[in-house]
């Protein structure tokens, strides 16, 4: 992949709950392998927005979106676009870990099954390697064959995201992954997060402002349904533009 | 009062409660079984019914209930299965919807005499199955069909909408999703549904009177002819079951030992119950970790 080609681009984006405007108007383009930041006080759309990128909106009734997704120069609300497809380029990882209630080895076979993968061999070494480097292995390599949900919270996301891993993404989405974590594993995921980013682009959300300048490449700020302001993480935290950053940086609000 | 002291008489009061509940159940289960333990032998579960005198058997009563039972669970499963799916996976949130809930609720309330004279009018009478196992089962279905359904769309609806994300987050199609992650979740609450369902249809007697019939057929367990009158596969033959047979024996039944057959059937037909119960739990238990390792 060339640098400076932009993996998702998107373009005045509105997406609309009935008549209530969660987005109003988001233009942001997304470099591969880096990580962004969305930040904003709760309510503000960050998930709305991240949703819109893999087309997980669709699941909720009465939802309008209007402007353009690009992935890859392709518009994704394109009636052409095959949705499942594009969900395989574009994996998600949720606020709460939500494995499956099936053995850990099954939670990330599960999408190579599925996607007809029959080859025993084969599978064995993709779970074990997505295990690896969602930095889990270690955790769960005597209990592979044990339900996911005995596992600690932090384990669960991590075998979520080795589950996302095993199906190759291009792109993975993260809605808040860590704040339902301790500290410990939050800081876990933090690094595996720093490993992958060689290979994917990732693009998340979240509460913690230390996570967001110590990981991310780029910071996006959005306040009410609005992009403040986005730019290079650095940036973002010792020279904002807007004082409404600098006030939601700082602590004042949110 | 302090409330410390309100706690320790609510909690009283509860536990006598349930305790009171457990006494009647379990005294309830003693009284059938002891009465009807000692009339249960090899004969009694093999041979056939007598008419006039003594020493009359269930055996056909018995094979004509687990029959039933297994068309009605295969026709009605599959309904059950694909409505239940519709309302819970894939139907919009809207008045229409609500409609068929209700409806379905209504249905469910139904007594089950009101369904075996519909089935008789329509199964019976209408399309000429006569008394039958087939009238039977289809009026059984009628009986169990909406019950099972809200059953099966309720343990679909307890997969937390996480589950739907994540599977389609994962790229996995709607289907996919309902079939190799909602289902296999959901599956110990379907079948607890099923088991529940069977348990109804088993002892099930008003709803199979006028339609299954009321007599026996001798049948000949080696005449595997579906077309054949004594053959036990026969689904136009006329079927009386167990519970049909037991309240058969207590309204008109002119056999001398009436008493001890129908102790001796109300005994079995619970101790069916119990086993096919323990039997499905077992089977949901397999089920439910093959699919969940496909
Ligand atoms: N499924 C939904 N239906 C209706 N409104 C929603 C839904 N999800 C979110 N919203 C609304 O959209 C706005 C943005 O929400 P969200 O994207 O979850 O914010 P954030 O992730 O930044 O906390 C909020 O006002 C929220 O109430
Ligand atoms: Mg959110």
């Amino acid at each position: 992949m060339v640098t400076n080609e932009k993996i998702i681009e998107t373009n005045d984006v509105h997406l609309y709950y009935g008549k209530n405007e969660a987005l109003k108007g988001i233009t942001l383009d997304f470099n591969p392998n880096e990580i962004t930041a969305l930040i904003g006080p709760s309510g503000c759309g960050k998930s709305t927005y991240l949703r819109t990128l893999n087309r997980m909106n669709d699941l909720i009734q009465d939802v309008t979106i209007t402007g353009q997704v690009k992935y890859k120069g392709k518009d994704i609300y394109s009636p052409k676009m095959d949705t499942v497809e594009l969900r395989k380029k574009i994996g998600m990882v949720f606020q709460q870990p939500n494995p499956f209630p099936f053995s850990v080895f099954d939670n990330v076979a599960y999408g190579l099954r599925i996607s007809g993968m029959k080859d025993k061999q084969k599978i064995q070494h993709i779970v074990e390697e997505s295990l690896k480097k969602a930095a889990v292995w270690d955790d769960v390599k005597d209990k592979l064959h044990d339900s996911a949900l005995a596992l600690s919270g932090g384990q669960q996301q991590r075998v979520c995201i080795a589950r996302v891993i095993a199906i190759e993404p291009e792109i993975i989405l993260l809605d808040e992954p860590t704040s339902a974590l301790d500290p410990v594993s939050s800081g876990k995921i933090e690094n595996m997060l720093l490993e992958l980013k060689e290979n994917y682009t990732m693009i998340m959300v979240t509460h913690n402002m230390q996570q967001a300048s110590r990981i991310s490449d780029n910071t996006a700020f959005f306040l009410q349904g609005h992009l403040i302001e986005h730019g290079k993480t650095r940036q973002i935290f010792t020279n904002p533009t807007q004082q409404e950053t600098e006030d939601y940086i700082s602590g004042r609000f949110g | 009062m302090n409330p410390k002291k309100v706690d320790k008489i609510a909690v009283g009061v509860i536990y006598a409660m349930s305790g009171v509940i457990v006494l009647i159940l379990a005294s309830l289960l003693l009284f059938i079984l002891w009465r009807g333990l000692p009339q249960i032998s090899w004969e009694f579960l093999t041979a056939p019914a007598k008419s006039f005198q003594v020493g009359g058997g269930v055996g056909i009563q018995l094979f004509n209930s687990f029959y039933l039972l297994l068309l009605t669970m295969l026709i009605s499963t599959p309904l059950a299965l694909g409505a239940a799916i519709y309302l819970s996976e894939y139907a919009k949130q809207n008045w229409m919807t609500d409609f068929v809930r209700t409806a379905i609720e209504v249905l469910s309330s139904l007594p089950s005499v009101v369904v075996g004279l519909f089935g008789f009018l329509i199964f019976v009478i209408q399309f000429d199955f006569g008394f039958s196992i087939l009238s039977g089962a289809l009026a059984l279905t009628i009986f169990n069909l909406p019950l099972l359904t809200r059953t099966i769309e309720d343990s679909l609806q307890a997969i937390p909408a996480t589950q739907r994300e994540a599977g389609l987050a994962l790229g996995l199609s709607r289907w996919e999703t309902v079939t190799r992650v909602i289902l296999p979740a959901a599956l110990p609450g379907i079948i607890t549904g099923m088991i529940l369902a069977a348990g109804r249809i088993f002892g099930e007697a008003a709803a199979l009177i006028y339609t299954a019939g009321q007599s026996a057929p001798a049948l000949d367990f080696t005449n595997w002819n579906p077309q054949s009158i004594t053959s036990p596969l026969n689904i136009f033959r006329p079927a009386e079951t167990l519970a049909v047979h037991i309240w058969k024996i207590n309204s008109e039944g002119v056999m001398p030992d009436g008493a001890e057959v129908s102790a001796g059937a109300s005994a079995v037909l619970i101790i069916a119950v119990m086993l096919f119960n323990l039997g499905s739990r077992y089977l949901g238990r397999k089920l439910q970790k093959k699919a969940t390792s496909a």
